[in-house]
């Protein structure tokens, strides 16, 4: 009888090693590959800054201040004589590195949060869930500006500011995932089957719900860049002279009028960073689904 | 009768619901949904007890506490003699397992089925290492599987190989007891015989006992030793299949069987087989529960009086909660069976 | 015999799909006459909700009909414009869904909803539309008609649901009724009821139905003709009496070999092999061929349209006569 149910079972074919996931499908995916591509030349570039740049994004040439595009300084150089392409460069390489921390830290202690107070629910879900909603009540610009205004600015006290704020919604968004997801039979399987919490937290409920968190967190990673710029531009963020787009927009400001460049320049690349993230948040989001 | 392997008693779930303050400041009971209210069972080795009913009756959350997803608000459950409770060891847990009725979300969308099964053999340590990878395999051809589909993803799987899956996963901790909550719903007719089947095969050559909750009672004619009927959260009949099918004692039985549409075309009555919509299990009848959509229900007995599950005079195994159910003259409805092809 | 109220013949249609064209029903034939039922029946992926959905123009958006005719009293349906179909809809063709929670407008009261169509498509005042729906929902057994028009659906149990779906099927005056698997929700014993109003609103009112479902003891017991359907094509077609007893399609044959019956016509149940092909690259021949164990060379190749048999019936089997002898040999359904 086992032989004739196999017969059966062969009859049905199984389409092993069918290309649907991931791998098969990121590069039929026009918002992932744009995403990609305009994220991917930045960071390129930002890795390799010594060697796209030829100046020291610090060195003040005070001969040649407020200059035009040039084959010796591709974007101009700003009031103190510095290399605008350089210092855009190196700003690249702080902000990216600031905003992608900025983000780790919230989003790892947010889902965890999310994931034991989903999944246990009683008081460990009460406690946070105040602790959510008290956050949530200020406006998060507020709230950033003013943790940083208190523990004094400079990188370490930003990681500080945005993770105090930030874990808020990654927590929700896993604890909302869980609760649909623990009840699902696999789940329900798995402790049956008498699994260990632990296992049944990190193997079957984390990989099922992580997604929506990680096509959060490159918006995140966008609204981190535009905090950390806006603290530069309040000059509470990264402090000088270490590049930053926020501190180059605050500092061209003055010249906003004959020299609009120097805070464009670096504005635009606030721009385009985004949308390379938001693109590619867009294709992930697509890609991730596990049909 | 042998000593049972499953013994319920008197078990009852009851949920409570929100919204619960209003109510009670005004004096009355907080609102509570009880799913099961007072069932016992049992379950000899060796047979398939079928447990049938509607939505609401509350067969699932039976499944559940038995096998230990969720803890029981009143009632014990015997395992062999022993108390179970939700909070069981891992070598408790292994004795009885459960195959779930959809087979769409019974298999984590991220696992293989090599990792699926594997991971339960490593928790329980069910074979040496090294034999983990044979003992899949095994598995597999267990339900009629090749072995290639060990590195698959549920997603490459159809429907009826997915439950197939899932009873290799159910087996794979080597139960005595499977709890199967309506395996084959979800599947194509012509699946659903090969699933049923295999069971079938399955409980002869492993010596599994098997509990079937089904809403299909073809289904459960077919397959089952035993029939236990559930409404609102009780048991309102339970007897051998055979018997049930030929004479069921309990009005709402003889309305269930009534109601089942027939292969053979034109043989259905005029009359509805049983009036009404359930009620809801939050506002239940008082008295017999059944007794608003009774055909036979007298006033006042039935809606003061809340009958007893208890068998006949002369027939022991044969249980109904009725209190017209061993009397004369027969209740009403007895519903026309044709005789099986030999 | 008179003209049939409804005529299907060769219907297709197709699914534009990322990798290609996906044929869901691919040459589809069948009719019913008036105040008949038919069943069309089918497992997951045989076309038979497509097959209906495309009758009343209801396809979804990636779906179009690619060929065939659908002849409803005479007009071809498929040839003319939306807004004759748009006519037709809700007024000489109505429909019956399977989940009423979906199907029914939840902001609205239900009174309102069946009165919508005599309202909007018949004419009436609102007054007469009201006293109009109030009557439907007693044809339909819904008690206290009065005080439940004024309920939402949410209100309402499954059972009373569905009844106000047909209720609102009913309101335009109909002349055929589409039903989609409308009982496949419900607990046995509203289908009982449900299976039951409707069986006796087609004889008092002479409604002819389209009733698709997986169900075959169900189209035994509400249809007087039934049209199997695999892969996208109807394989055999006749009265439900005639087909049940002796199918003359080996896949009509299996799968009632298959069904677990109540009446226990079958003491082993007996399965399928394998399953059924990928309607985007079907098999050549006979869609059925790979599984059936009647299967010889000349199923391989070429089109298998429907053969007309007598008494009514058609079979898209060229051994049809093989297949009945296996049913003489070991009856499905042999009663005392």
């Amino acid at each position: 009888m086992a032989a004739a149910a196999t017969a059966d079972a062969l009859g049905e074919a199984i389409p092993v090693g069918q290309r649907r996931g991931f791998r098969g499908r990121w590069y039929r995916t026009p918002s992932f590959v744009a995403g990609v591509s305009i994220l991917g030349t930045i960071v390129l570039l930002a890795v390799l800054a010594p060697l796209v740049t030829g100046f020291d994004p610090t060195y003040q040439d005070l001969n040649h201040t407020l200059q035009g595009p040039s084959w010796h300084h591709l974007l101009g150089t700003d009031d103190l004589g510095r290399d605008t392409w350089t210092r855009l460069v190196y700003g690249a390489r702080t902000d990216l590195r600031v905003a992608f921390l900025a983000v780790l830290f919230p989003f790892t202690i947010g889902t965890v949060l999310g994931l034991f107070s989903g999944y246990y629910g009683g008081w460990v879900d009460s406690i946070t869930s105040w602790f959510v909603n008290v956050v949530v009540a200020f406006p998060f610009y507020v709230l950033i500006i003013a943790l940083v205004f208190a523990l004094g600015s400079g990188t370490r006290n930003i990681y500080i500011a945005i993770t105090l704020v930030g874990w808020v919604s990654y927590t929700r968004i896993i604890r909302g995932e869980v609760l649909v997801a623990k009840r699902r039979d696999y789940v329900l399987a798995a402790r049956a089957g008498g699994l260990s919490d632990f296992r049944i937290l990190f193997r079957h409920l984390l990989p099922n719900v992580i997604t929506q968190a990680i096509v959060f967190a490159m918006s995140d990673i966008v609204l981190d860049i535009l905090a950390i710029v806006t603290l530069g531009y309040l000059g509470l963020g990264v402090q000088p002279p270490t590049p930053d787009w926020g501190t180059m927009i605050a500092e061209g400001q003055t010249f906003l009028t004959t020299h609009w460049e120097l805070s464009t320049i670096p504005g635009i690349a606030v721009v385009v960073t985004a949308l390379g993230l938001s693109l590619l948040a867009d294709g992930l989001a697509d890609l991730l689904r596990p049909e | 009768m042998p000593e049972p392997l499953l013994e319920v008693r008197g078990l009852a779930m009851h949920y409570p619901l929100r919204g619960g303050l209003g109510r009670r400041l005004r004096g009355r009971a907080a609102e509570v949904l009880r799913a099961v209210d007072g069932v016992d069972l049992e379950i000899v080795k060796g047979e398939t007890l079928g447990l049938v009913g509607e939505s609401g009756c509350g067969k699932s959350t039976l499944g559940r506490c038995i096998v230990g997803l969720e803890e029981p608000t009143a009632g014990e459950i015997r395992y062999a003699g022993e108390l179970l409770s939700a909070q069981r060891e891992k070598a408790t847990r292994r004795r009885i397992q459960m195959v779930f009725q959809d087979p769409y979300s019974s298999l984590n969308p991220r696992m293989t089925v090599r990792q699926t099964l594997a991971e339960l053999l490593r928790a329980h340590e069910m074979v040496p290492k090294k034999q983990i990878d044979a003992r899949c395999e095994e598995l597999l051809e267990l339900v009629g599987l090749p072995a290639r589909a060990l590195d698959a993803h549920p997603r490459q799987f159809s429907g009826g190989q997915r439950q197939r899956v899932s009873i290799a996963r159910a087996l794979a901790l080597e139960p005595e007891l499977l709890v199967a909550d309506e395996p084959v719903s979800a599947l194509d007719v012509s699946v659903q015989a090969t699933v049923l089947n295999l069971l079938d095969e399955l409980r002869e050559k492993l010596g599994l006992t098997v509990l079937l909750i089904a809403h299909n009672m073809a289904v459960v004619r077919h397959v089952c030793d035993r029939v236990a009927a559930m409404y609102l959260g009780r048991i309102v009949e339970t007897t051998e299949t055979q018997e049930l099918f030929t004479n069921p004692r309990h009005p709402y039985t003889q309305g269930l069987l009534a109601a089942v549409p027939r292969l053979v075309p034109g043989r259905s009555s005029e009359a509805v087989a049983v009036a009404g919509d359930p009620p809801s299990p939050i506002d239940l009848p008082t008295g017999c529960r059944f007794h608003p959509r009774c055909p036979i229900a007298q006033e006042p007995l039935c809606s003061e009086r809340d009958p007893v599950l208890e068998s006949g005079p002369d027939r022991p195994g044969h249980l109904a909660a009725c209190h017209f159910a061993w009397g004369e003259p027969v209740p009403a409805h007895v519903p026309e069976i044709i005789q099986e092809a030999t | 015999m008179s003209e049939p109220l409804l005529r299907v013949t060769d219907l297709q249609v197709e699914f534009q799909l990322a990798r290609g064209i996906l044929r869901a029903v691919d040459g589809a034939s069948f009719e019913v006459q008036p105040g008949e039922a038919l069943g069309l029946v089918g497992e997951s992926g045989s076309g038979k909700t497509m097959a209906l959905r495309a009758l009343v123009g209801l396809l979804p958006r990636t779906a179009r009909i690619a060929g065939g005719s659908i002849e409803i009293d005479g007009e071809d349906i498929v040839r003319a414009d939306e807004s004759r179909r748009r006519e037709l809809r809700g007024h000489s063709v109505s429909m019956i869904f399977q989940e009423p929670m979906t199907a029914l407008n939840p902001v609205m009261r239900v009174g309102d909803q069946i009165a919508e169509g005599p309202l909007v498509r018949l004419g009436l005042t609102r007054r007469r539309a009201r006293e109009r729906a109030v009557e439907l929902m007693r044809l339909v057994g819904i008690p206290d008609p009065l005080r439940r028009a004024e309920a939402y659906p949410h209100e309402l149990s499954g059972g009373l649901r569905q009844r106000v779906m047909i209720a609102i099927a009913l309101s335009s005056d109909p002349k055929l009724i589409l039903c989609d698997e409308p009982t496949t929700a419900l607990d046995v014993t509203i289908q009982d009821q449900i299976l039951k109003l409707l069986r006796s609103l087609q004889e008092r009112l002479g409604v002819t139905l389209v009733f698709v479902s997986h169900d075959l003891a169900v189209i035994a017991q509400t249809c007087s003709s039934v049209a199997v359907m695999y892969a996208g094509q109807v394989v055999e077609t006749g009265r439900v009496e005639a087909v049940f007893r002796e199918p003359r399609h080996p896949y009509t044959l299996g799968l009632l070999r298959s069904v677990p019956d109540f009446d226990l016509v079958h003491e082993r149940l007996s399965s399928i092999p394998g399953a059924p092909p990928d309607l985007a690259a079907p098999p050549p021949g006979c869609r059925f061929h790979p599984r059936c164990s009647f299967a010889r060379e000349d199923c391989i190749h070429g089109d298998f349209p429907l053969l007309q048999l007598e008494h009514a019936r058609a079979t898209a089997c060229i051994h049809h006569d093989v297949c009945a002898e296996d049913v003489r040999r070991e009856p499905v359904i042999a009663d005392a």
